[in-house]
């Protein structure tokens, strides 16, 4: 077993003893990540990009350093493909909207998956209602994983935009994203990757990955909320036009018109977080002093713990897949007649802090055919004790309720 | 607060065992309600007779708290006219704090708004982000009867 719990002490919020399981909605804070934006607005904050003075320099600099950070965490090549933005959904608003309105037509197709969170379903639906593309969706296996022979069936030379998550956080399923990305390249497709449960979890190099877009959030991987990254393979971002207007994204303005800064400027309108930035570098140090592969391990250590004592409780079934192969640290629960939210106060009661409802997966609790699950999710803090009181929350819901 | 207060026997009993349940045909008045952070669903229908609600039906979909409000209620209601029902959902809000008040609501002396089964839910108030399920039918009744 990978024990990680000497980093526990690095999470205040968890003194209070909260068996938090509910990373996969956002993730705990260490203090290394409050102290590095602490000591940066104490004295080097200014707003970035426009100051001839000192201060403000250094601000830019802190700034570009998180740039460069996150390009060399993910593997990027080249700095300027990484784009600061609030979060993942808009990271994959700005793809929808930047790159689709150019780009899709009537009789375009975007395909997507049944086991996306709104975030990478919606702004494509928004954008097919404009542009006159079409939405299509690859289903699932009878095991929650993607169903790669329909989506090589389904991925015609209509498919201009493949859209798919990186890793479920409703199933814990992680897609063959390379295998979908050197499929949907053949027939000339972009490749979309909502990689907001991915990034944090598996750590993702982007040359192998293959997508052309990757989208992920701050909150998720240790850091503070209010930013996330965009990253775009250089080609595909120059397909895209600016989402937003205004500030640091112009080259000239005159009355009429105006010209755009060079990417990734383009695609950062207004004062950008930029106390966040620091943050999000000081959470992918913390990240990396770990090791992401470390990471990987223990969040599947503490799955496999789950899946095998949750099968000991009488009443509940767990949705997705049923080996470890290709899965992360989800762990969707219904239990027989007794409904997820009250699952969920049951355990809070024992300082059990888990999500219950749709988690922003609506079509994918229909294929499910339930109306909510109660997700626990595993992140570096979490050790075989938080299952311990997970399971015992289960077992006294189960007597509260008289199930088994 | 020991669960057993938030989960009576009262309350299971309605959740495992739902009163009036399903649709109307063709009711007089009808509302859809949802709480769209968690997903639950509700159709309340209802048949009036000289503002007298005859019959009531709930079709819906939700956790114990919510469905077992909502098959109180078709209880309460049944029978019961305009100004009774009013009366109803004051004290039914009373009870939940959702007036302002910090009053329990169970004033004795107030006529026509006997809770019944439905004062097993006071226990909810002990936990706010319930109150939004025990609520939803109710909230549903009263835009059925404005509509």
């Amino acid at each position: 077993m990978t024990d990680l719990s000497y980093l526990k002490s690095d999470f205040p919020i968890l003194d209070s003893g909260v068996h938090f399981l509910d990373s996969a909605a956002s993730s705990q804070k260490p203090i290394q990540v409050l102290e590095a934006m602490d000591r940066f607005t104490r004295t080097s904050y200014a707003n970035v990009h426009r100051g001839a003075y000192k201060l403000s320099v250094a601000s830019t600099e802190a700034y570009e350093a998180a740039r460069n950070r996150v390009a060399t965490f993910i593997g990027a090549t080249d700095p300027d493909e990484v784009i600061f933005t609030r979060g993942a959904t808009t990271s994959l608003n700005m793809v929808a909207f930047g790159w689709g309105l150019e780009n899709l037509s009537a009789g375009d197709v975007i395909l997507t998956t049944v086991m996306e969170h709104h975030g990478n379903l919606v702004p494509w639906q928004m954008v097919a209602k404009r542009t006159g593309a079409t939405l299509d969706h690859v289903p699932l296996t009878e095991d929650w994983r993607l169903d790669m022979t329909a989506l090589a069936e389904k991925l015609d030379d209509r498919v201009k935009m493949v859209a798919v998550t990186g890793m479920s956080n409703v199933l814990g399923t992680i897609p063959d994203v390379p295998a979908i990305a050197a499929l949907a390249h053949q027939g000339g497709a972009r490749v979309v990757v909502d990689a907001a449960q991915l990034v944090p979890h598996a750590g993702v190099d982007v040359r192998t990955l293959g997508a052309d877009f990757v989208a992920f959030s701050s909150h998720k991987m240790l850091g503070p909320t209010g930013i996330g990254v965009l990253w775009g393979r250089m080609k595909a971002l120059e397909e895209m036009e600016p989402f937003e207007g205004g500030g640091e994204m112009i080259s000239d303005v005159t009355l009429h018109d105006a010209t755009w800064a060079a990417i990734p400027h383009r695609f950062e309108a207004g004062t950008p977080p930029i106390i966040q930035a620091v943050g999000l570098h000081a959470a992918i140090d913390y990240l990396d002093s770990i090791g992401m592969d470390k990471i990987f391990v223990h969040d599947q250590e503490l799955t496999s713990i789950a899946l095998d004592r949750l099968s000991d409780v009488p009443g509940v079934s767990v949705h997705g897949p049923s080996g470890l192969d290709a899965r992360g640290g989800v762990v969707s629960m219904t239990m027989e007649g007794t409904h997820a939210h009250d699952l969920a106060t049951i355990l809070d009661e024992g300082g059990v802090a888990v999500r219950s409802g749709h988690h922003c997966a609506k079509p994918l609790m229909r294929e499910l055919g339930v109306a909510a699950t109660a997700r626990a999710s595993f992140y570096v803090y979490n050790t075989e004790d938080d299952i311990d009181a997970l399971v015992a929350g289960l077992r006294r819901a189960g007597e509260l309720f008289g199930v088994g | 607060m020991a669960l057993e207060e938030l989960y009576r026997e009262v309350i299971l009993d309605h959740y495992r065992n739902p009163r009036n349940r399903g649709r109307l045909d063709d009711p007089d008045a009808t509302a859809q309600g949802v709480n769209p952070l968690c997903g639950d669903e509700i159709t309340v229908d209802i048949d009036l007779a000289d503002d007298v609600v005859t019959a009531v039906a709930v079709d819906s979909e939700g956790c114990s708290i919510s469905q077992s409000s909502a098959s109180m209620m078709t209880e309460a209601i049944k029978g019961k006219t305009r100004d009774e029902i009013d009366q109803l959902v004051a004290r039914f809000r009373r009870m939940m704090s959702l007036d302002g008040s910090e009053d329990s609501g169970l004033d004795p002396d107030r006529p026509g708004a006997v809770l019944g089964d439905l004062e097993a839910l006071q226990g909810v108030r002990q936990y706010p982000v319930r109150i939004k399920c025990a609520s939803l039918a109710w909230n549903t009744l009263l835009e059925a009867l404005n509509g």
